[in-house]
């Protein structure tokens, strides 16, 4: 078989341009997810009044649809009511929505894995509520919550994959378009595969690195 | 002329071919689960051997789409194989391909991880009950199993349905595809019907999904009692 | 020396408490005096544990009071922050907060809760963790301790917001054998030097060189109230009997 190396190197920088703008927009959705996470993670676990039925309602509604369909409604159903985003924010935004919900269920899992136990302790030494969710039950929860977290986190930047379908140019868009183009399909798809990897493969090694850091939870009391 | 933007969604035979477009989908998703199933126990079973090489294959598989998106995997056969072994291949068949594959590739873990999770104890106490391997088993080891995998198997079968959504870039004409002819073909006497129809399958599988999620919660539930 | 003159800290007036509709606690009377050591024994399910549980407010009760010095735990407005200031407790499970070192758990309540000069608090919790002889772990992960340790880490924990009153509860009922007594001799100091004390615990010998009083539960009542010697050698009523035949062979 022929490889094409020239193809190679002139589509690198393309490459490149893409993978940018994917991480770019991955790593917004997953902050802007995380701080919905945390936040409505909180709201269910105190059962705040209101609010908590209108939390259940989201996250019923953003984990049972798909991502696609949520960013068509956001880019081509929404300028029709008058309000028009670009393509980045319609994607950030599809992210931060599914994104959030995932967060939340995690995180949520991890404020009630916190045990009675320990509130007790705290309890005990006089702590106020606030005290006890801010020194003892968000920083177990975290410990607890991080393998799941960081899976949602990839599971984002994997997302980005379907934003070619607003136009966005992220890798898998780029390479349909350069097998259009230039029908060099075997290289095309060789390099989006290793530029996932490249993506992947260290964010995977740097979470699970910091899931460890954070592991004493497990390790008892 | 519609004066109410949801009407588009009833008019003619739209409805009709929402639901048509609505069957591909769950065409698609119900045969990959089967598939999927057949192969991932396969797999599941295959993890329990000593043969490393067999559990390299087994685990590289597995990593293989578990980093690579579906709709990557997608591109790869529809574009990728083809080309390679010089074939036409429907944006139907790779579909379900890709997904029984990824199906086979999750249900194998869930598979292991029922066996696994497994008390060693009742092997030992069914061995000394005298029950001899496949009584065992046929008896105690696969009803449990398979208790535990009911809710990993059902939260697959939901992300699977979810994301058959994807195939409509590969040219199947699914649910999503028929949405877009129908606001295509709408576009001058409503204009604003991508908000109703996108809104609509939204719905759609918001009715579809959720119940499943709620019987896996259910029954999560119901079992861990 | 009568502990019995001293002035009463803590007043426990006809106590009830439900649990589930089950009545765990059925009338407790009972008075601690300032430096007592009440030793609360009784078979499992007695209620001696809930009954510490709600010396220090973490139970609610249903029926009755409890009166620290001047202040009900029914009032309205009860400040229960300093409720738990003044009445510490330790755990069966040690409970340290597992995501902080040894000295930042014993610092914790002193600083974020009494609010105390940091220098201070770090130089009593040092003074406390050199008596316990653990000076050398202030850095150390609960995960790298053995329970023994723990344990005492735990006490010098509630010791360090100077409470009134420590609450034990089986403190040494998740140790292994040999870690026990280095606990219980940590406890024995703390009572020769006055502290006033309600302990549950299964130890006998060691409930009988460290009280001043012997409350024994059964069923959710005090059935006896004495001095440790005439507890341990002339029980008087026949549930006591029994219960202490358990542990004779």
């Amino acid at each position: 078989m022929n490889i094409d190396w020239n193809f190679i190197v002139t589509s690198l920088p393309l490459y490149e341009k893409a993978a940018y703008l994917t991480l770019k927009l991955a790593f917004v959705g997953i902050i802007i997810s995380l701080v919905i996470g945390i936040l409505c993670s909180i709201i269910l676990y105190f059962k705040v009044k209101v609010m908590h039925s209108i939390v259940q309602a989201y996250i019923e509604l953003s984990r049972n649809t798909p991502l696609l369909v949520q960013i068509f409604f956001l880019y081509f159903g929404l300028p029709k009511l008058g309000i028009k985003m670009s393509e980045s924010t319609c994607a950030i935004i599809g992210l931060a929505f599914l994104g959030g919900s995932y967060m939340a269920e995690a995180f949520r899992s991890g404020l009630e894995a916190v045990s009675k136990l320990q509130i007790e302790s705290g309890i005990s030494i006089g702590l106020s509520k606030n005290q006890l969710i801010r020194y003892v039950i968000i920083p177990q929860a975290f410990s607890i919550s991080m393998p799941s977290l960081s899976a949602n986190c990839i599971f984002l930047l994997k997302e980005t994959s379907i934003l070619g379908a607003i136009s966005i140019v992220d890798v898998t868009n780029l390479t349909k378009d350069l097998i259009g183009m230039y029908y060099r399909t075997f290289e095309s798809l060789t390099m989006l595969v290793a530029v996932y990897l490249i993506m992947i493969l260290p964010l995977s090694f740097i979470l699970s690195w910091l899931e460890r850091k954070v592991r004493y939870a497990e390790f008892g009391n | 002329m519609q004066n109410s933007g949801i009407d588009v969604i009833f008019q003619g035979k739209n409805f009709q071919r929402l639901f048509e477009g609505l069957f591909i989908t769950a065409e698609i998703a119900f045969i990959s689960i089967i598939i999927g199933s057949v192969l991932g126990i396969i797999i599941g079973l295959s993890r329990t051997t000593e043969s490393k090489a067999v559990l390299f294959i087994n685990r590289v598989y597995l990593e293989a789409f578990r980093i690579i998106p579906t709709l990557v995997w997608l591109f790869i056969f529809y574009f990728g194989v083809t080309t390679a072994l010089n074939i036409s291949l429907s944006g139907e068949i790779v579909s379900i391909i890709v997904f029984s594959l990824w199906g086979g590739a999750e249900m194998g873990d869930i598979v292991r991880g029922a066996l696994q999770s497994l008390p060693k104890h009742q092997i030992e106490s069914g061995k000394a009950l005298g029950l001899n391997y496949f009584k065992l088993y046929r008896y105690v080891l696969i009803p449990q199993a398979i208790r535990r995998m009911i809710p990993g198997t059902i939260n697959l079968a939901t992300r699977m349905i979810k994301t058959t959504s994807l195939v409509v870039l590969i040219g199947v004409i699914d649910v999503v595809k028929i949405g877009q002819q129908i606001i295509e073909s709408s576009r001058f006497e409503l204009p604003t019907a991508s908000f109703w129809v996108y809104g609509f399958i939204f719905f759609l599988y918001f009715i579809i999904c959720y119940p499943l999620s709620k019987i896996s919660k259910s029954l999560e539930t119901k079992w861990n009692n | 020396m009568d502990k019995n003159n001293n002035p009463v800290l803590l007043q426990i007036q006809d106590v009830h408490k439900e649990f589930d509709n089950k009545k765990i606690l059925n009338g407790i009377n009972l008075s601690l005096h300032t430096g007592e050591v009440l030793v609360v024994l009784g078979p499992s399910g007695c209620g001696k544990s809930t009954l510490l549980r709600c010396l220090n407010g973490l139970e609610k009760i249903q029926g009755g009071d409890i009166k620290f010095k001047d202040t009900s735990f029914n009032a309205k407005n009860t400040n229960w922050q300093e409720i738990h200031e003044k009445i510490g407790m330790v755990f069966q499970n040690y409970e340290l907060f597992p995501h902080m070192t040894v000295i930042e758990n014993i610092l914790l309540g002193p600083l974020k809760v009494q609010k105390r000069n940091k220098a201070e608090a770090l130089t009593q919790a040092e003074q406390l963790l050199e008596k316990v002889g653990l000076l050398d772990r202030k850095d150390s992960y609960p995960r790298q301790l053995s329970g023994g340790q723990k344990q005492r880490i735990a006490i010098v924990r509630a010791l360090c917001m100077n409470p009134e009153i420590i609450l034990f509860d089986e403190v040494t009922a998740s140790l292994d054998p040999e870690m026990v007594r280095e606990v219980l001799d940590v406890i024995l100091g703390l009572a020769k030097n006055g502290m006033t004390m309600v302990i549950v615990t299964h130890e006998m010998g060691f409930a009988r060189s460290v009280a001043d009083r012997i409350i024994f539960m059964d069923g959710g009542k005090i059935c006896e109230e004495s001095e440790p010697n005439e507890f341990f050698t002339n029980p008087k009523t026949e549930r006591a009997k029994h219960f202490l035949n358990i542990f004779q062979y």
